[in-house]
């Protein structure tokens, strides 16, 4: 049997954990006998050594992220934020951990709060994930109530306050310098870096922003070691990952798996293969913003540099699949609509680029594309994507499904210009 | 303070005001809670009209233009007013896949409005939204706080019956 420590007190039907189920389990256990016992810095060496790697999308090493943090110098405050954000189209992971197993996420913020020397941390999470916003509250509202929170928690001399912030909505606010001015109370526009958040984050104190599933990471790396951790993975990489497959499988989900596994175990053994009449045309590895991979790559491991090598990124790990029954424009110009809608508009390539893009995909959907107009994405895209042409990681990621898209399905966008139709609007008999 | 300022911030009702204190007490400044203070007041009233924007643009010291530069920037601030319950429906990639559209022009049909408008008799008000985080169960549209999945057309008549 494979390890699953993230999921290991989750199932769905019988609903959340609660404090006693999670307690029993060992839960809080490595609060106990962390806090006020361990020395901060053995603990970011444990997290080092394990390679942990952020789960947000990026891929960035926690410990070297938590390492940039200076040494608490003066009595002003220190943040940790947890990104719940997750609004990455096709990414459906955050969510469970939160809805199911919420002591799991305020545990690992009071282990990564108390290696950085944080006194106030955030969780911020969007407005529709009513549910985790309303089971998280009661795991803070009980954490405090046995001083897993709070002052001199367990009768040492740290202390940390935990709130539950909910966002007003837009995707942007998930890019990490965007979320602390929304934090901040001011329109979420990215901020320029350096100075980096570790330094000079939420109101110019240090700050450090994970995502949700990294730090539920923490409490059984603490527990059981770097080695442990280690040994989770297949390839490279350490731990396990949650991977999801959405699209026309037969069993759509979200499994916790060893990181490393292959994209055809994914989608072949845990969603089942493709629905009946349908087969594989492509896939985008992890959210929205990660290129088109095809069935070739499907026995590549799901690792950060397996995919990095294929020309992709694993970014979230919940895989959408594209079938041979849906249009690969139509999927293309939904996702650039989507990325147009969302730009926060600081910078003209992405402001002005993006619905640019969109309205040249609508066109050739439409049937009325013209000679160039492939020529004429493929200029936006270096504009748009160009290293150092703007602000944010927005805009990049926003080309890498197009310039995938145009290389791996190129046939299709030229036919819809040829033909003035989409084909598959025709035979749309599911 | 002068007298109309006074009125201008009696325009909300003490306990608005004291749920936005509430959250101040925690932030190192009163504008920080800029983005709280619109949802604590769209929360009692619905949305944010311009006498409810410039009260608590007053309660928080700041300029009623940056007030409304926050509240336009995010989507689920309304700066009109919206029927009883907002329909969000999710227009990303997965649910596309999975016929999203279709659903979505029945839901269209269904209420006959069109995005961004509310029906007749102000009971909901239609918004598209950014991916739901259910993919699994795509199409997915939200009703108030409900969620509702794995849509169909029969799914959608009954939802909305
Ligand atoms: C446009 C954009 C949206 C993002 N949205 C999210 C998000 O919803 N959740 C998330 O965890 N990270 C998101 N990220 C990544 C964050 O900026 C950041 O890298 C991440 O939260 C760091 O956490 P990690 O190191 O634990 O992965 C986004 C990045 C960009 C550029
Ligand atoms: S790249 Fe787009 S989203 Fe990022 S700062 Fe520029 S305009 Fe805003
Ligand atoms: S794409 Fe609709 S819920 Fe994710």
């Amino acid at each position: 049997m494979t390890e699953t420590p993230l999921t290991r007190n989750i199932n769905p039907e019988k609903g959340p954990t609660d404090l006693t189920a999670y307690e029993a389990n060992g839960g809080y256990q490595a609060v106990r006998d962390t806090i006020g016992q361990a020395d901060p810095k053995s603990v970011l060496e444990t997290i080092s050594d394990a390679n942990l790697r952020g789960r947000g999308g990026a891929g960035f090493p926690t410990g070297m992220k938590w390492s940039f943090v200076p040494a608490p110098s003066d009595t002003g405050h220190r943040y940790l934020v947890a990104n719940a954000d997750e609004m990455e189209p096709g990414t459906f992971k955050d969510r469970l951990l939160m809805e199911f197993d919420p002591h799991q996420l305020v545990e690992g913020m009071i282990l990564s709060a108390y290696t950085i020397s944080a006194d106030i941390g955030y969780i911020f999470i969007r407005h529709e994930y009513h549910t985790a916003i309303q089971r998280l509250r009661e795991a803070i509202q009980q954490a405090e109530d046995r001083n897993y929170l709070g002052n001199n928690i367990q009768g040492s001399q740290f202390s940390f306050k935990l709130h539950v912030h909910v966002s007003a909505g837009r995707y942007i606010c998930g890019e990490e310098t965007a979320l602390l001015n929304s934090l901040e109370g001011k329109r979420a526009i990215p901020r320029a870096k350096p100075p980096f958040p570790q330094v000079s984050g939420l109101w110019g104190r240090p700050t450090i922003v994970n995502n949700v599933e990294t730090l539920c990471n923490i409490p059984h790396i603490i527990a059981n070691g770097a080695d442990w951790f280690k040994s989770l993975g297949i390839g490279k990489d350490a731990g396990t990952k949650l991977y999801g497959v959405s699209g026309r499988v037969n069993n759509p989900g979200c499994w916790e798996l060893p990181i490393g596994t292959t994209g055809r175990e994914i989608v072949e053994q845990h969603a089942a293969g493709m629905k009946k009449g349908y087969s594989l045309r492509g896939f985008l590895p992890g959210g929205a913003s990660t290129d088109f991979l095809i069935d070739e790559h499907l026995d590549l491991p799901m690792d950060y540099e397996s995919i990095q090598q294929a020309g992709s990124r694993m970014g979230t790990g919940t895989m959408i699949i594209l079938d041979d029954k849906t249009c690969p424009v139509g999927m293309v110009a939904n996702l650039e609509k989507f990325f147009a809608r969302e730009s926060c508009g600081f910078c003209t390539p992405c402001r002005e680029g993006l619905p640019w893009v969109k309205e040249i995909l609508d066109t050739i959907e439409a049937g009325d594309g013209q000679p160039g107009d492939i020529e004429t994405l493929e200029r936006q895209a270096k504009f748009i994507g160009g290293l150092g042409n703007t602000h944010c990681a927005h805009a990049p990621g926003a080309i890498e499904p197009l310039t995938s898209g145009l290389k791996y399905f190129r046939d299709d966008f030229e036919a819809h210009i040829k033909d003035q139709k989409c084909r598959y609007s025709q035979e749309a008999v599911r | 303070m002068n007298v109309a300022n006074n009125n201008l911030i009696n325009a909300l009702s003490a306990g608005e005001i004291a749920e936005i204190e509430a959250e101040i007490t925690h932030l190192p400044d009163r504008k920080s809670a800029a983005i709280d203070a619109l949802k604590i007041v769209q929360h009692h009233r619905g949305w944010i009209s311009d006498e409810s924007l410039s009260s608590i643009a007053q309660l928080l010291g700041v300029a009623n233009a940056e007030l409304d530069a926050i509240a336009t920037f995010y989507n689920l601030i309304y700066r009109q007013p919206v029927g009883e319950q907002v329909i969000l429906f999710c227009d990303s990639v997965s649910c596309w896949i999975m016929d999203g559209d279709k659903m979505c022009d029945a839901v269209k049909s269904r209420l006959n409005i069109d995005y961004g408008e509310t029906t007749a008799d102000n009971k909901y008000t239609l918004l598209p939204v950014t991916c739901l985080g259910a993919c699994d169960h795509a199409p997915v549209l939200m009703v108030g706080d409900t969620l509702h999945s794995d849509l169909t057309t029969d799914k959608v008549d009954e939802i909305f019956k």
